[in-house]
């Protein structure tokens, strides 16, 4: 067992696509879900779409990779409408239902042989990377120490991740001490009282589902950048981890979900290299079944976080209407 | 009434107790028996081909339509320049059923065979080594077509095994939803406990014949669900925890419950005993095997059974009580937390049985089986009107029926995505669903 480089894994996490990636939808999921108080159990469907905006925009019609992002980003806002218009005057439990629903749809069809030309079906979609890597402005070589070591291209995609996050941590900060995020927040509050102020509460809440969207598309993306598309990363366990992270983090906080994806995905990376080490030491547990068992304890981890600590590491417990 | 019920209630406690003893020797008893399956498959790159190749006299045809039929559902798959077609599966040692689409074909052609009444429908067999070969003897000749009609009634009967096979599941969803207020996210693996517990006493270090092994699953399943209200629900209940959270709780549970059961049976799927058993003509295009034939009957058996009790007795009448109006219920003097309990123990007793009916559906057992009716069985509850348990039996069937009958015009792997947009539908126009009153949406 090696120690030092099972820690090297989990540092390396840190920086890892997957885990910005995490990161963005999370804070797309605490806009939508902590600020505003909408359930939303489609982020994967979010992801999916941008992602397969991107990849599809740029096999299929050539678009500069900018321009594929672009479109992956306008795919999902429009998702939003198209699911929000109808749905959003739906109580809690029942928006969760149909937005999930609306998720699994968006990765059936995905996944179907009847588009494999567009989506590549089961295999999903490679080969799209050329575009984003010939934009590359580091020079070839090997940059970085320790765990961090990546090539320019490794280099280039990270870089591009954490500007995004960057941006839209930003940017959700002000929305959020600005008048529309009081708005929003009182949403989730009372929706009636905002109502009686004359603010028109179902546009609020369109537009937070909107620009929570977007950020899970610019995850979704990010993701896309580094490897291959494919549907079988879009389904519902992706959208109830992310939920795992954003409690972990605080749901109605700017930097909880960043700080959650963080610790998620190391502890992550961290169990699923520790625990097959230790199966070697525990004679009743196979290698397969010591990585399976992160996955319990991530289960596990989510129901004592929402009995005993729903408000995450940061949040206050005065922010949470679906807690009583 | 009053003595008789406080009594039971004293009994159930003290019987709860030794349920809970019962369910961990169950489980550590699961552990051993069952070995854990050598390398876990996982859902892309499934492992075994069926191939074939389809030519006219020498020369390819391309884009030739087949369908492969069998474990880990169906799959379309049409010829490539050179005549060939591959179709990647997840099981060996079991048989797949390739249909040749003759419509495909050209003009004039089909398969010909003189010793066979369904030339274009061929079985294979995959044997130990992972790799089988399908060919057609195509030439000039009469198609073999089933009309229309006959495929519909196929269909239809197909779909209504499904959807009270869903009815089963869907009612303790229902009833659970009704009475606490909890969307169960869990329930799916209710139904995969089931099957799972039935193949462990099946085929475990000691084989249980399976006529003692599904009732004993059954038992085994409503104990689990006992004991999930004792750990878990009826501590938060007591808690105040909110609607929000219990839901999210129940996600946890599910994914916790869902990779337990990969712990042990592993990513592949096994089969419960005469899963195999040969489909039997009936009518028409309709056959059914015996395992479907007794499947059905069951399942209307226990709906009856179970509609009749929710009718007619006290705890039914109850039942329905507190899902209408929990506090005037309690008001009126009804024990509302002795009456939540039986409902886990029954919802979770009906689910059990959902899963070995829909291990024999599928077929198989797999780790995440349940989780991908799921939203199927929410879609069933919603569409007959959440919290209604009568709902959602009619919700149940109508979703079979959809399922299945919908994939005469729409790809076979878009049909569960069919009854999810209904499902959809029916929450924007209709959120009552069919049988539900206008307030529960409040």
């Amino acid at each position: 067992m090696d120690f030092l480089q099972i820690l090297s894994n989990a540092g390396a996490s840190l920086l890892a696509p997957a885990t910005l990636a995490y990161a963005l939808a999370a804070l797309g999921l605490a806009v939508q879900f902590g600020f505003t108080g909408l359930l939303n159990m489609g982020v994967a469907g979010f992801m999916a779409i941008g992602a397969y905006g991107y990849a599809i925009s740029i096999l299929q019609f050539d678009f500069p990779w900018w321009l594929a992002a672009l479109t992956g980003l306008a795919a999902s806002a429009v998702f939003a409408l198209i699911l929000g218009i109808p749905a959003l005057r739906l109580r809690g439990d029942y928006l969760a239902i149909v937005t999930i629903a609306a998720a699994e749809v968006v990765r059936l069809l995905f996944l179907t042989s009847a588009f494999d030309d567009v989506t590549g079906s089961a295999d999903g979609l490679s080969g799209y990377h050329e575009s984003f890597r010939g934009a590359n402005p580091i020079p070839p070589g090997t940059y970085g120490f320790g765990p961090w070591t990546y090539n320019q291209t490794d280099w280039w995609v990270r870089i591009m991740g954490l500007i995004v996050l960057a941006l839209g941590v930003v940017a959700v900060w002000r929305l959020m001490s600005s008048p529309w995020g009081r708005v929003i927040k009182g949403i989730r509050e009372d929706e009636d009282a905002v109502r009686s102020l004359g603010k028109n509460v179902f546009s609020y809440k369109l537009q937070a589902l909107v620009i929570g969207g977007l950020l899970m598309a610019a995850g979704g993306i990010v993701y896309a950048m580094e490897r291959n598309v494919n549907s079988g990363v879009y389904v519902t366990s992706t959208t109830f981890f992310i939920y795992t992270a954003l409690l972990l983090g605080g749901a109605a906080t700017v930097f909880g979900p960043l700080v959650g994806s963080l610790i998620f995905w190391v502890l992550q990376t961290l169990l699923s290299n520790l625990l097959p080490a230790l199966s070697q030491l525990l004679p009743f547990m196979t290698q397969i079944q010591a990585s399976t068992l992160r996955f319990i304890l991530t289960g596990v981890a989510l129901m004592l976080l929402v009995i005993f600590r729903p408000q995450g590491i940061f949040g206050n417990k005065k922010e949470l209407t679906f807690v009583k | 009434m009053e003595t008789s019920r406080s009594a039971l209630r004293a009994r159930l406690s003290r019987a709860s107790g030794a349920l809970m003893l019962a369910v961990a020797a169950a489980l550590a008893l699961f552990s051993f028996v069952i070995a854990p399956a050598g390398a876990a498959t996982t859902d892309d790159g499934d492992p075994y081909r069926v191939s074939g190749n389809v030519q006219l006299d020498g020369n390819p045809l391309e884009g030739v339509e087949l369908t492969v039929d069998g474990p880990g559902g169906s799959q379309e798959v049409a010829t490539d320049a050179n005549g060939q077609w591959v179709v990647m599966v997840p099981e060996k040692n079991t048989t797949y059923t390739v249909t040749l689409n003759e419509d495909t074909l050209p003009e004039g052609i089909a398969v010909v065979d003189e010793t066979d009444d369904t030339p274009n429908v061929k079985e294979a067999e995959m044997g130990p080594g992972g790799r089988v070969t399908v060919n057609f003897f195509i030439g000039e000749g009469e198609r073999h077509v089933t009309s229309f009609v006959d495929q519909l009634v196929q269909r239809l009967v197909n779909g209504v095994n499904f959807g009270l096979m869903l009815a089963l599941a869907a009612v303790g969803l229902s009833l659970v939803y009704g009475t606490t207020g909890i969307s169960n996210f869990a329930h799916s693996e209710l139904v995969t406990f089931g099957a799972v517990v039935t193949s462990a006493l099946a085929s475990g270090l000691l084989p249980v014949p399976i006529w003692l092994a599904i009732p004993a699953a059954i038992i085994i399943s409503a104990a689990f669900g006992l004991a999930l209200d004792v750990i878990l629900w009826r501590p938060l209940r007591r808690k105040g925890v909110g609607v929000v959270q219990l839901m999210i709780v129940s996600i946890g549970l599910s994914l916790a419950l869902r990779y337990i059961y990969q712990f042990f049976i592993g990513g592949g799927t096994t089969q419960l005993p005469f899963a195999d058993a040969p489909k039997i003509p009936l009518f028409g295009a309709v056959s059914l095997s015996v395992i479907d034939m007794v499947s059905i009957g069951i399942s209307i058996v226990v709906i009856v059974g179970f509609a009749l009790w929710l009718t007619y007795s006290r705890l039914g009448k109850a039942t329905r009580a507190i899902s209408d109006n929990p506090s005037l219920a309690a008001a009126s003097g009804i024990d509302v937390d002795f009456v939540v309990r039986i409902v886990w123990v029954v919802g979770a007793g009906l689910a059990g049985l959902a899963g070995i009916l829909y291990a024999y559906y599928r077929p198989g057992i797999k780790w995440d089986m349940g989780a991908q009716i799921l939203l199927l069985i929410f879609a069933a509850v919603t569409l007959g009107g959440l919290g209604t348990a009568f709902g959602a039996l009619v919700g149940a069937l109508i979703i079979g029926v959809i399922v299945e009958v919908s994939s005469l015009w729409i790809p076979a792997d878009l049909r569960f995505a069919g009854a999810l947009v209904v499902l959809i539908l029916i929450l924007l126009f209709r959120p009552q669903g069919i049988l539900g009153r206008r307030e529960r949406i409040g």
